[in-house]
């Protein structure tokens, strides 16, 4: 019998979950559709003015992505922990963490990637420049991975608790407060002409920071949830 | 003489010290505020710019200071509940979030009001306004967590955790909200003149010690009931005069 | 192999026991007793290091299993009142997945063998939502088959099996425990190992 190392339960961990994700397309959709609704509303809240509407695309799109993203993390360990799959990750002989590591990047390919590749469709609603646009997709290309790994962290402290999904959102939004204010001050940055480089590169120092740190505090969060 | 720390760190001991050091706290604090109140209201001299307005500043910076510091004391202490698996530091740290949220509260209060006459609005994003928000909500998220968790283990556990990832980032987001404000050119209450007069710094002073000295006597009180309430099971609670009385009552 | 001393759990205010302590060697068999709330499954998930204890300490070979951690873990089989198998996938991928899981990467074939032992010939490739609830929880024991691990925590392996599966499960075990294995279960129907000294540990 062959073991496994780190690497191989990693992209085990990642398989499985796009595996189960394709096989419950629905959930997949309904982010994308949340996402595509949410930002179309503003137009309809606020006004037709191409103007106002350009200026404040890159804040609404920001918004949605947010708000689409803590939609999903309800469910990122909650049928694990439902149906035993958590404990048996937890008795791994490998870090909680990795695996921990591989449900976030799932999380991530299944409800952030989605929302990136349809940011510049609705960038065009807003009438975003192309500039606008391709800044607006790095900023979050860099800005949704951190947004499922800090999720990660509410989801796992809220394992199993009744009305989790309104309190995961109470704490985690206020988490992911710097990514927004970055994310959407790279492509104001652009719009009025300045550099980009510092929003771009605090996002990616961001980055870097969660994906040292949240997955061994939501390995953490996990183990005391379990108790 | 050496003091035995430890013996102050269970909860039992701990419920008595703190019964006979609340009302000395509550007794100074009341004084403190008397004192404060009076030199802020009728002792300092009104502001070249900011006229009788200003005078808010004594309830409104000494509220913000603390609603700060409680944050990191609270996490200081959920971070000893967890390592050191001590009841009494997760007790602590549940009993000093409610009186966090009031300062964090107190603070974003007396800033509009301050507002109002300052800036003409009521809300600006002003940058140290905006902050406070923030940290509101994290306060509310610790009790929330805390409260909607039932086993009393897992929820000091699960909001330590949570309060531990709160301070972490409460610098990150400080520094984003600053750099975010001072992009959009937003406005931050600046102090007129270039020295405050001592009055003023006196009335300070002594509010800010009021405000300490009331956050601990509301906190150690807060910390019996926690105790009352997680060891009520126990022997010595139930031995204790009043509820010992109250149970004889229920026979 | 495996020490347990002077081991007190609570849930809530609640003591569920106190100084309890055992050793298991190996080749050696337990059955946990005790009536419903007595803390058998507290018991087992504190082994597991879910719970932790309130007093006392758990050691495996001369460490405590805080320590050992995933060498621990890599050693030692769990198997609960949940089944851990998705709905959506078929009894050979979850198969396959929960070997994985547990540090095992288990060939199609090797899979495909367990399965069949476990009576589930022809239904390898559906997905688990089909089968009924005895055939899911035979998926979760094929686990046993491919495992290598040295100690099996099982709890309740026999609810929902039918007599046939009972028997097999007896088989199981009795191998295991011949090739120096150790196993601590709780169950509520009787469970004969041929040739094997049981001993019982009674909660109250």
């Amino acid at each position: 019998m062959k073991k496994f190392t780190m690497l191989d339960l990693l992209v085990l961990v990642i398989r499985r979950d796009l595996v189960l994700a394709m096989r419950r397309r629905a959930d997949v959709f309904t982010t994308l559709i949340f996402f595509v609704m949410v930002a179309s509303l503003f137009p309809l809240g606020v006004g037709p003015e191409p103007d106002m509407l350009r200026k404040m695309a890159a804040g609404v799109l920001w918004v949605a992505a947010l708000l689409a993203s803590m939609l999903s993390l309800g469910r990122l360990f909650s049928a694990d922990y439902l149906d035993g799959t958590l404990e048996q990750m937890m008795l791994a002989p490998q870090s909680l963490s990795i695996l921990v590591l591989g449900k976030m990047t799932a999380h991530w390919m299944v409800s952030g990637l989605p929302l990136v590749l349809m940011a510049p469709v609705l960038g065009l609603q807003f009438d975003m420049s192309a500039q606008a646009i391709g800044v607006l997709i790095i900023g979050l290309l860099l800005g949704t991975p951190i947004l499922s790994m800090v999720g990660a962290i509410g989801a796992a402290l809220t394992l199993g608790l009744r009305g989790g999904g309104v309190l995961l959102s109470l704490l985690v939004l206020p988490l992911c407060i710097p990514v927004l204010i970055f994310g959407t001050g790279a492509v104001e940055a652009v719009s009025s002409g300045l550099s980009i480089a510092s929003h771009l590169s605090l996002l990616g120092a961001l980055l870097v920071l969660a994906l040292v740190f949240t997955p061994w505090v939501t390995a953490q969060a996990l183990r005391i949830s379990m108790e | 003489m050496a003091i035995n720390w430890f013996k102050y760190s269970a909860p039992t001991t701990f419920y008595g010290l703190a019964g006979k050091m609340i009302p000395w706290f509550a007794f100074f604090a009341a004084i403190l505020f008397a004192i404060g109140l009076y030199i802020g209201f009728f002792v300092a001299p009104m502001d070249a710019q900011q006229g009788e307005f200003y005078r808010i500043m004594f309830i409104h910076v000494p509220a913000s200071i603390l609603s700060m510091f409680l944050y990191l004391i609270m996490a200081g202490y959920a971070a000893l509940g967890l390592i050191f698996n001590t009841r009494l530091s997760a007790m602590m740290a549940s009993a000093i979030a409610p009186t966090g949220a009031l300062f964090a509260l107190i603070s974003l209060w007396t800033g509009a009001l301050w507002g109002k006459p300052m800036w003409g609005a009521w809300w600006l994003w002003d940058a140290r306004l905006t902050s406070e928000l923030i940290l509101l909500f994290l306060y509310l998220g610790f009790i929330a967590l805390h409260a909607s968790i039932e086993d009393p283990r897992r929820a000091d556990r699960a909001a330590a955790l949570l309060a531990i990832v709160g301070s972490v980032n409460v610098p990150i987001i400080y520094f984003s909200v600053t750099w975010w404000n001072t992009l959009h050119q937003g406005s931050t209450i600046k102090f007129s003149g270039t020295s405050m007069h001592i009055a003023m710094q006196q009335a300070m002073f002594t509010m800010l010690a009021a405000c300490w000295l009331y956050a601990i006597a509301v906190v150690l009180a807060r910390v019996r009931s926690i105790i009352l309430e997680r060891e009520r099971n126990t022997a010595w609670v139930t031995q204790l005069p009043g509820i010992a009385d109250l149970s004889e009552v229920k026979q | 192999m495996l020490e347990v001393s002077n081991l007190a759990c609570s849930r809530g205010d609640h003591r569920l026991f106190s100084g309890l302590s055992f050793n298991l060697l190996p080749g050696q068999i337990m059955q946990v007793q005790g009536v419903n709330g007595s803390g058998k499954t507290s018991l087992l998930r504190t082994l597991c290091g879910f719970l932790m204890p309130d007093e006392g300490e758990i050691v495996w070979r001369g460490e405590s299993i805080r320590e050992l951690d995933e060498e621990y873990y890599a050693e030692m089989l769990y198997l609960g009142h949940l089944n851990a198998i998705k709905d959506e996938l078929s009894a050979l991928e979850n198969l396959r997945i929960s070997a994985g899981l547990s540090g095992i990467e288990l060939e199609e074939k090797e899979a495909m063998a367990a399965l069949r032992r476990m009576g589930l010939r022809g239904r390898e490739r559906l997905p688990t939502k089909v089968l009924s609830q005895g055939q899911r929880r035979r998926v979760a024991l094929a686990r046993l088959l491919v495992s290598d691990a040295t100690l099996w925590i099982l709890d309740e392996p026999l609810a929902a099996l039918d007599v046939g599966a009972v028997a097999l499960m007896q088989e199981l075990i009795a191998e295991h425990l011949a090739k120096q294995g150790m196993v601590i279960f709780t169950t509520h129907q009787p469970l004969h190992v041929a040739g094997m000294e049981m001993r019982t540990l009674s909660l109250s």
